[in-house]
C-alpha cells in the first residue's frame, strides 16, 4: 500500500506542479525577478500549499502512527549551521540560474524537453558529489 | 518594480494540490515529501528505494495524466544555455544536499512544521534566488 501511495502522490504532486505552472522556469524567473518585471503568482503556490499542509499537519502530528506505516518518519533536526546557510545560498544560486528546482525538474521530464533533461542529469551529479565527501 | 504575467487563481489551485500531496505523504506514509531527499536517497540509498522510485515516476505521469483529461498542451520555456543548465543543475544538486532540503523540504513541509531550520533555508534561497536574477539581468 505504501508503493501506491508513494506513486498516488507523486502524480497529484505533479499535477499540482503543471496547474500553477511551477514546472516552467520562465514562470519562476519572473516571480524571482523582484526588482524588474515581477510576476508574483508562484508565490501563491507556496501559500496554497501551506494553507493545507499546515493545519493538516498539526492536526495528525501526535497520532500514534501513520495509517500504512509502523512509525512516522520525520526530521528532527534542529540546528542551524554553516551547512544549512552555505547549502541554502548554492541552491539558491542555481535556481536564479535555471529557474527549476528539483520537482520541477523532474516532473518536466514529462515534456522530454532537452534543456531540463539535461539540467536533472547535472542534479544528479551533484547529490553523487555530495554523497562522496 | 512592475507587475507582469500575475495568474493567481492558478498558482493557487496548483498548492493546494501540492499541499494535498504533502498532507496524503504524511498521514498515510508517515513521511514529509521534500523532493530533493525522495531523488537523492533514490540513488544513494537502498532504505525506501522502490518508494522513491515509485513518487518520481508519479512526479513525470503527473503532466501525461494531465494533458490527456484536459487535452491541454504544457509549455515550457527555457532560453538558458546548455552550460548555464549543468552549472544550475550541479548548484541546485549540490545545494539542496549540503543543506537538506529545497523548496519543497524545507519551503512546504519544513515551513507547516513551524521549523525555524528550514524557515531559514527558504529565506536564504528565495533572497539568494533574487539576487541571482537581478545580478543575470545586470550582466
Amino acid at each position: 500500500m505504501n508503493k501506491i501511495v508513494s506513486l498516488f502522490c507523486g502524480i497529484i504532486f505533479g499535477i499540482g506542479l503543471v496547474i500553477s505552472e511551477m514546472i516552467n522556469p520562465a514562470k519562476v524567473l519572473g516571480f524571482l525577478n523582484l526588482f524588474g518585471e515581477w510576476d508574483p503568482s508562484l508565490a501563491f503556490v507556496m501559500i496554497g500549499a501551506l494553507v493545507v499542509s499546515t493545519p493538516l499537519f498539526h492536526l495528525f502530528k501526535n497520532k500514534e502512527k501513520p495509517i500504512f506505516s509502523s512509525s512516522f518518519s520525520i526530521s528532527n533536526k534542529k540546528e542551524i549551521d554553516k551547512k544549512l546557510i552555505i547549502g541554502s545560498i548554492l541552491f539558491g544560486a542555481g535556481w536564479g540560474l535555471a529557474g527549476l528546482c528539483p520537482g520541477p525538474a523532474i516532473t518536466s521530464i514529462a515534456l522530454l524537453n532537452m534543456s531540463s533533461v539535461t539540467f536533472v542529469i547535472a542534479m544528479f551529479v551533484g547529490f553523487y558529489i555530495t554523497k562522496l565527501s | 518594480m512592475n507587475i507582469i504575467n500575475f495568474t493567481p487563481m492558478s498558482a493557487l489551485t496548483g498548492g493546494l494540490i501540492i499541499g494535498f500531496s504533502v498532507f496524503l505523504f504524511f498521514i498515510l506514509n508517515g513521511r514529509m515529501t521534500g523532493i530533493s531527499s525522495i531523488a537523492s536517497n533514490f540513488l544513494i540509498s537502498k532504505d525506501n528505494r522502490i518508494d522513491n522510485l515509485l513518487f518520481l515516476v508519479g512526479l513525470i505521469f503527473g503532466p501525461l495524466i494531465y494533458s490527456y483529461f484536459t487535452s491541454q498542451k504544457i509549455e515550457i520555456s527555457i532560453t538558458n544555455s546548455l552550460l548555464l543548465l549543468i552549472g544550475g543543475g550541479l548548484l541546485v544538486g549540490l545545494g539542496t544536499r549540503i543543506s537538506g532540503g529545497c523548496t519543497s523540504g524545507h519551503g512546504i513541509s519544513g515551513i507547516s512544521r513551524f521549523s525555524l531550520r528550514s524557515t531559514i533555508a527558504t529565506m536564504t534561497f528565495m533572497i539568494v534566488g533574487i539576487l541571482t536574477v537581478l545580478i543575470t539581468n545586470i550582466l
